[in-house]
C-alpha cells in the first residue's frame, strides 16, 4: 500500500469506544499517524464531559456503549452537535443502519459528519482519510449505506448511465471531484461533467461545494 | 374402523348392534373389570389394614399416605380400558409437575382434586363395581351360552344327564335342544342390557376419571403460559447471544483487521506483504459475515429504533423492491411483539423473494390503539401454501403466543397478502422515525 506518510494535519481527537481492546488499538493507530487523542473514554457521559473539557477538532465515537448499552454514543453525538453546531463527529457503527446515519446527517447542517462501518478501521488509510475529511467539515457516508440507498431508489435512477450511477455512489460517500477522478481513473473535468448531468437528471440544484452536493444527493436518495 | 357410534348407548336398538363387535367388546370390558378390581381390592385391604395396625408405631402412616394414591394407577389403567367400549380418548386429569423428582410429583398429586376422585373410584371399583360387572356378564352372557351348549354338555356328560344352571335336570336330546333354542332366543335379547350396562359403566368411569371443565381450562392455561415463557426465554437468549458476539468476537475481529491493516502499511513489498493482504481481506470477509449473522440473530435497530426503523431497514434489504408505508412512526411496543412482527415481515419478504415471482411488494404497518397490524402484499403468482413453509408455522406459533393472528390469502394468480395482527398496549408514544 502506498502513502504511509503521516497526514499533513495533526488533529486533536476525543475517542469514545467501550471495548478496551479496540479503544487501545484506535488510540495507537491515530497517534501513529500524527494525531493527538486528547481523551479516550468508554461511555456516553464521559464523552460529553471530555468534549466539554477539551473542545477537540473531531470526535470519533462508537454507537453502542454504556450507560444504556443501546445507541448512547450516537445520541450523545447528535446532542453534542445540537449544542455545538459544526462540531465534527465521526460515528463508527457495528451495523449498516440507515436510521443511525439519517439521525446523524440530520443533526446540524450535515457538514462535518461521518458515518462509517466499524469494519472500515481495518482499511487504515480510508479510515484516516474519513477522520480528516470530517474534521475539515466534509461529509462521509459508508459505501454500504449508499449501496442500500441506491438499491432502494431504483426507479428514478433508471435514467442514469451505469457510469453516472458509479459516480453518484462515490459522491454520496462524500468524495471530492478529485477523489472520484482518481478512483475511476478519469480526468477531473470528466467527473465534473458527469456530476452536472446527474444533478440535472435528478432535478437537484447544482452545487460546487463537496458536502452540500453530498447532502443534496443523500436527501434525494432518502426521499 | 367403521363408522359405528362411540359407545354402546345409541346403537342398542338396531339390529346393527348385534351384527357388530360391540356386544362382545362390552362383555370383554365388563369381564375385564375383575382384572383390575381384584388387585385394587387387595391393595386397599392390605394398605388400610397394615396402615391402621401399624399407625400407632408411625410406620403405618406412609402406608396410609400410599393408600391415598391407589387411585392414580387405577385411574390410568381404567382410562385405557375405556377404549374397549368408547373410542373418545380419555385424557388424564392430572397436571405435569413443574420440576422433576418424586417429591414434587407427590406434592402435586395430593393437592389435585382428581387424585381424590380417582381414590373414590378405586374404593367403589374394588368393593362393588367389579363384582357387579362380573355378575352381569355371568348372567346376561353366561346364562344364554350355557343354555345354548346344553346338547353338547349332554353329549359329553358321563351319566347321561345335565343339570342346566343347577336347576333343571335334562336327560333327553329334545329337551336339551329346547334349552338351546331358549338360549338362542335369550342371547340377543340379553346382549342389549349388557351393552347398556357397559355404557353406563363407561360413563361413570369417564365422569370420575377424566378432567373436569375447570381442570381442562387450567391445563390449557398452563400450556399457553409455558409456551409464552418459552418464547420469552427464546427472545432473551437471542438478545444475550447478540450482545455476547458484539462485545466479544466482533470487537476482537475489528481489532485484528486494524492490526493487519497497520502491518500491511509497514510491510515492504514482497511475498510477505501479499500474504498479509490476503489475511487482511479474509478477516474483512469474516467480519462482514459475522455482522450479517448477528443481525439475523437479533437486529440491533429493533432495540434502538423500534419497529419503524427496523421495518424500513428490512424493506431496504429485501431482494424484491418494497414500498414501505409505515404511516406515522409506530409507537414503542412490548419487545416480544416488536420481535414477532419484525421476524414476520422478514419471513414474508423472504418468501416473496423465493417463491412468488413478484416484481414489487408493499408493506404497511399500523397501530390501531389496541393492536398492531402489519400487511405484506405482493403482485406475484399467488397460490402460496401456508403449510409448506416451516418458517411460517414457527411464526404463527410465535404470534399465537401473543394472542395474535397470522392470516395468508393467496389465490392462484395473486395477489398474496400476509397479515398479522397482535393485540398490544403502547409502551411510549412514538419511536424514533
Amino acid at each position: 500500500m502506498p502513502g504511509d506518510q503521516p497526514h499533513e494535519q495533526s488533529l486533536r481527537i476525543v475517542l469514545a469506544e467501550d471495548g478496551v481492546l479496540l479503544r487501545e488499538g484506535l488510540v495507537g493507530l491515530l497517534t501513529r499517524f500524527g494525531h493527538r487523542v486528547v481523551a479516550a473514554v468508554g461511555d456516553a457521559d464521559e464523552l460529553r464531559a471530555a468534549v466539554a473539557a477539551h473542545t477537540p477538532d473531531v470526535v470519533v465515537t462508537d454507537v453502542r456503549m454504556p450507560p444504556g448499552l443501546a445507541d448512547d454514543g450516537l445520541r450523545a453525538a447528535v446532542e453534542l452537535r445540537a449544542a455545538r453546531p459544526g462540531l465534527p463527529v465521526l460515528v463508527l457503527s457495528q451495523y449498516v443502519q440507515r436510521s443511525y446515519a439519517a439521525d446523524l446527517l440530520d443533526s446540524g447542517d450535515g457538514s462535518g459528519v461521518g458515518y462509517l462501518l466499524k469494519d472500515r478501521v481495518g482499511q487504515v488509510e480510508q479510515f484516516l482519510d474519513a477522520v480528516v475529511t470530517v474534521a475539515r467539515g466534509g461529509t462521509v457516508v459508508d459505501p454500504e449505506v449508499v449501496r442500500q440507498l441506491l438499491r432502494r431508489r431504483r426507479d428514478p435512477l433508471a435514467a442514469l448511465t451505469p457510469r453516472e450511477r458509479e459516480v453518484l455512489g462515490l459522491v454520496a460517500e462524500g468524495k471530492s471531484n478529485g477523489a472520484v477522478a482518481r478512483e475511476l481513473v478519469v480526468s477531473e473535468a470528466a467527473v465534473g461533467k458527469h456530476i452536472g448531468n446527474i444533478l440535472g437528471k435528478l432535478d437537484l440544484p447544482p452545487a460546487e461545494d463537496t458536502h452540500r452536493r453530498v447532502l443534496a444527493v443523500l436527501a434525494y436518495l432518502r426521499g | 374402523m367403521d363408522d359405528q357410534p362411540r359407545t354402546p348407548w345409541p346403537a342398542l336398538a338396531g339390529g346393527r348392534y348385534l351384527r357388530s363387535a360391540r356386544p362382545w367388546r362390552a362383555a370383554g370390558y365388563l369381564a375385564g373389570s375383575a382384572l383390575t378390581g381384584i388387585p385394587v381390592l387387595l391393595a386397599l385391604v392390605l394398605l388400610a389394614g397394615a396402615g391402621a395396625a401399624l399407625g400407632l408405631v408411625l410406620v403405618g402412616l406412609p402406608l396410609l399416605a400410599l393408600l391415598c394414591l391407589v387411585g392414580v394407577p387405577t385411574g390410568a389403567v381404567e382410562r385405557r380400558r375405556l377404549r374397549l367400549v368408547d373410542r373418545t380418548p380419555a385424557r388424564t386429569p392430572h397436571r405435569t409437575p413443574a420440576e422433576p423428582g418424586l417429591l414434587a410429583w407427590a406434592r402435586l398429586r395430593y393437592r389435585e382434586q382428581a387424585t381424590w376422585r380417582e381414590l373414590a373410584y378405586a374404593v367403589l371399583h374394588g368393593l362393588l363395581l367389579w363384582w357387579v360387572d362380573l355378575a352381569a356378564v355371568a348372567v346376561l352372557l353366561g346364562l344364554p351360552l350355557l343354555l345354548l351348549t346344553t346338547p353338547l354338555q349332554l353329549a359329553l356328560a358321563a351319566d347321561g344327564e345335565v343339570k342346566v344352571i343347577k336347576l333343571w335336570l335334562v336327560t333327553s336330546y329334545p329337551a336339551a335342544f329346547a334349552c338351546a333354542a331358549a338360549g338362542a332366543v335369550l342371547l340377543p335379547v340379553l346382549l342389549h342390557p349388557l351393552g347398556a350396562l357397559a355404557g353406563a359403566r363407561a360413563a361413570l368411569t369417564r365422569a370420575l376419571l377424566t378432567p373436569r371443565e375447570r381442570e381442562l381450562q387450567g391445563l390449557l392455561a398452563e400450556v399457553t403460559r409455558s409456551r409464552a415463557r418459552l418464547v420469552h426465554a427464546f427472545e432473551a437468549e437471542r438478545r444475550r447471544i447478540e450482545r455476547d458476539l458484539h462485545d466479544g468476537a466482533q470487537q476482537r475481529l475489528v481489532a485484528l483487521t486494524m492490526t493487519l491493516g497497520l502491518a500491511r502499511l509497514d510491510a515492504p513489498p514482497g511475498p510477505l506483504a501479499d500474504r498479509l493482504a490476503t489475511a487482511h481481506d479474509e478477516a474483512g470477509k469474516v467480519l462482514a459475515e459475522l455482522r450479517e449473522l448477528i443481525h439475523g440473530i437479533h437486529p440491533r435497530v429493533l432495540t434502538d429504533y423500534g419497529l419503524t426503523g427496523a421495518l424500513a431497514d428490512v424493506a431496504e434489504r429485501s431482494a424484491v423492491p418494497v414500498d414501505a408505508d409505515l404511516g406515522t412512526a409506530l409507537p414503542r411496543l412490548p419487545e416480544s411483539v416488536e420481535a414477532a412482527a419484525y421476524f414476520g415481515v422478514c419471513e414474508a419478504l423472504a418468501n416473496v423473494g423465493r417463491h412468488s415471482g413478484a416484481a414489487r411488494a408493499t408493506l404497511t404497518a399500523r397501530h390501531t390503539g389496541t393492536a398492531l397490524r402489519v400487511d405484506v402484499t405482493d403482485d406475484g403468482r399467488g397460490g402460496a401454501d401456508p403449510a409448506a413453509g416451516s418458517g411460517l408455522t414457527g411464526l404463527a406459533d410465535r404470534i399465537a403466543v401473543l394472542d395474535g393472528t397470522l392470516t395468508i390469502t393467496s389465490p392462484p394468480g395473486g395477489p398474496t397478502v400476509l397479515s398479522l395482527e397482535i393485540p398490544c398496549p403502547v409502551i411510549s408514544p412514538t419511536s424514533n422515525p
